[in-house]
C-alpha cells in the first residue's frame, strides 16, 4: 500500500497557545507533567552517578542482532518470565502453605484452593504455569539446536541451559509432592525409587531425598526446602549467568540467512 | 644485572636473588604471597566452617541407623495358613496415613513354604510395596496372585515374580508370636530364591550382581544372624 502524505497539523487558536517566554524570565520546568519528568531524570541521574547502571543497563538491552532474527528468538526471554511468574506465584502460595505430612499440607492447599480470594487463580497459575515453562524449555532448546546457536563460542551457555533444564525437571518433582494427595504421595514414591535404581549411589540418593530408608516425617519439608530455596537460588544465578553470556557473545544469526561478503573482498574471475 | 625472569625454572628459591625490595636474608616466601594464602586460608576455614556442618546435617538421615520395631498386628485366631489377611502397620510413626503401609499374612504353611529360608517362621507377612517402583499390591484371592495397578507387576503365593517389571519377589517383614500375639517386625528383601538380605529399595535386583550394585544401607539393616536364631528359638 502506498503511503498516503499526512496532513499539516491544523493551527491552535491563539487563546490556547502559551505566550512565548520574555527574555529573562525563568524558564524551569512548567507544568506538573514537566516538573515530574525533571523529577524522574534526577532521581535516575542521582543513582547513575554514583553506581554507572546505565552503561551496563545499555550494553545489555541496546545490543546489535544479527540480519534475519525472528519470533524464535523470544523463546528464551518467555521461558525467563515463566520462570518469574513461577517465583512470585510461589512466594504468595509459601505464605498459606504448611509442609505437614499428618493432614496439614492438603487441608493448606484445600484451603487456599476453596477459600482464598484469588488462591484458586494464583495456584492455578503456578500449577500450569510449571507446564509452561517446561515446554517453553524445550522449545528453546529445539531452536538452539537447529539453528546451530549451540557451536563455538556459545558452548558453554549450552552447558549453563542443560543445568537449568535439570535443575527445572527437580522443581518439578519436588513441588509435585507438597499438595501431598493420593497421586503426590505415589508419584513421589515412584520418583524417588526410579532414583534409587541408580547402582551404587542410587540407594543413598534414595535416602537422601527422603531423609531416610522409608517414606518420614520430614520427608515433606525436605522436598518443600528444596523445592522453594534450594534450587530457585540456584536457577536464578544460572539465568544471570545465562544471560550475561547471551549478552557478552551476542545471538546468531538463522542458517538460511547467508553471510554477506563485501564487494571489495569478493573474488573475481578473469 | 638482568631482571629475573617469572619463568625461569632455574630461579633461586630465596627472595632476596631474586631482586624483591624488601626481602630479608634467607626469606623464601614473600611477605605478600604469605598474607594472600594466609587470608584465602582463612576464608576456606570459614566457609567450611559453616558448610561441613550444614550438609552433615543434611546427608545425616543416610547415615544413622533406625532401631528395629515390633508391632502388634492381631491375635493368633485371626490369621489361617490357607490364605491372606491384610493388616495396617506403622513404618514412620508421626505422620498419619503417609507412614503407614500393609502386609499380607498368613501362618506358616509347611506343604507351601518349602523353601529353607522359611524354616523356622511362624507366620508369613509379605510387604504390599511392588518391587518394580513401591506401588501397593493387592492379593486378588481369585487369581491367587499379587496384583500391582501401576505397571502391571504380578507376585504369587509367596511373593515371587510371575510377571511385569518387578526385579524380585515382594519384602517380607519379620514376625514373631508374643502372648499369642501376632507381632511384625522389621523388613527385610529376598531374592528369586527366597534368600534374605537386608532391604532394598523397589527396583533394586538381588539376584546375581545386583546385590553388590545396590548395597545395604545402615538405616535399613535385617537382623543379624544371632537375631535372626533367638527369634526362631522363642517361637
Amino acid at each position: 500500500m502506498p503511503k498516503l502524505p499526512k496532513l499539516p497539523a491544523p493551527p491552535m487558536p491563539p487563546a490556547m497557545t502559551p505566550p512565548p517566554p520574555r527574555p529573562g524570565e525563568d524558564t524551569g520546568p512548567k507544568g506538573p507533567v514537566e516538573g515530574a519528568k525533571h523529577a524522574g531524570i534526577t532521581v535516575v541521574d542521582w543513582v547513575d552517578e554514583r553506581t554507572s547502571l546505565s552503561g551496563g543497563a545499555r550494553w545489555l538491552m541496546f545490543r546489535k542482532v544479527p540480519k534475519g532474527t525472528n519470533w524464535f528468538y523470544t523463546l528464551g526471554s518467555a521461558t525467563m518470565f515463566a520462570f518469574l511468574s513461577q517465583a512470585v506465584t510461589g512466594v504468595f502460595l509459601a505464605m498459606y502453605y504448611r509442609p505437614d505430612p499428618s493432614g496439614g499440607a492438603y487441608e493448606s492447599i484445600r484451603y487456599v484452593t476453596n477459600d482464598v480470594f484469588l488462591g484458586q487463580f494464583v495456584r492455578g497459575m503456578h500449577k500450569w504455569g510449571s507446564s509452561v515453562m517446561v515446554i517453553l524449555i524445550f522449545l528453546h532448546m529445539g531452536r538452539t539446536f537447529f539453528f546451530g546457536a549451540y557451536k563455538y563460542p556459545r558452548e558453554l551457555n549450552w552447558v549453563i541451559g542443560v543445568v537449568l533444564l535439570i535443575l527445572t525437571m527437580t522443581m518439578s518433582f519436588t513441588g509435585y509432592l507438597l499438595p501431598f494427595d493420593q497421586r503426590a504421595y505415589w508419584a513421589t514414591i515412584v520418583g524417588v525409587n526410579i532414583n534409587g535404581t541408580g547402582p551404587l549411589l542410587g540407594p543413598y540418593l534414595s535416602d537422601f531425598l527422603r531423609g531416610g530408608s522409608e517414606f518420614g516425617a520430614t520427608t515433606l519439608s525436605r522436598f518443600y526446602a528444596i523445592h522453594m530455596l534450594l534450587v530457585p537460588g540456584l536457577i536464578a544465578a544460572l539465568i544471570g549467568a545465562h544471560l550475561y553470556l547471551v549478552a557478552k557473545l551476542g545471538t546468531t544469526a538463522p542458517p538460511w540467512v547467508k553471510a554477506e561478503t563485501r564487494s571489495e573482498l569478493r573474488e573475481t574471475e578473469v | 644485572m638482568p631482571v629475573a625472569d617469572k619463568h625461569d625454572k632455574h630461579k633461586s628459591k630465596y627472595t632476596i636473588d631474586r631482586n624483591i625490595p624488601g626481602a630479608f636474608e634467607g626469606e623464601t616466601v614473600t611477605r605478600r604471597r604469605a598474607m594472600v594464602v594466609g587470608g584465602q586460608a582463612a576464608g576456606g576455614i570459614a566457609a567450611a566452617a559453616f558448610l561441613l556442618p550444614a550438609l552433615g546435617f543434611a546427608i545425616g538421615p543416610i547415615f544413622k541407623s533406625t532401631p528395629h520395631r515390633w508391632e502388634t498386628v492381631g491375635p493368633e485366631s485371626m490369621f489361617t495358613d490357607t490364605n491372606y489377611v491384610p493388616v495396617v502397620l506403622t513404618l514412620s510413626p508421626g505422620i498419619g496415613e503417609a507412614g503407614k503401609a500393609t502386609a499380607y499374612v498368613r501362618r506358616f504353611n509347611p506343604e507351601i513354604d518349602t523353601d529353607p529360608y522359611d524354616q523356622g517362621t511362624p507366620y508369613i507377612a509379605i510387604s504390599n510395596r511392588c518391587a518394580h517402583l513401591g506401588c501397593p499390591v493387592r492379593w486378588v484371592d481369585a487369581a491367587e496372585r499379587f496384583i500391582c495397578p501401576c505397571h502391571g507387576g504380578v507376585y504369587d503365593l509367596l511373593g515371587r515374580r510371575v510377571g511385569g517389571p518387578p526385579v524380585r519377589p515382594l519384602d517380607r517383614f519379620y514376625t514373631r508370636v508374643v502372648a499369642g500375639d501376632v507381632q511384625l517386625g522389621p523388613r527385610f528383601s529376598v531374592n528369586s530364591q527366597l534368600r534374605r538380605f537386608s532391604p532394598r529399595d523397589p527396583g533394586e535386583p538381588l539376584d546375581g550382581i545386583g546385590q553388590y550394585l545396590y548395597p545395604s544401607r545402615p538405616g535399613a539393616q535385617k537382623l543379624s544372624r544371632s537375631e535372626e536364631l533367638k527369634l526362631q528359638q522363642s517361637s
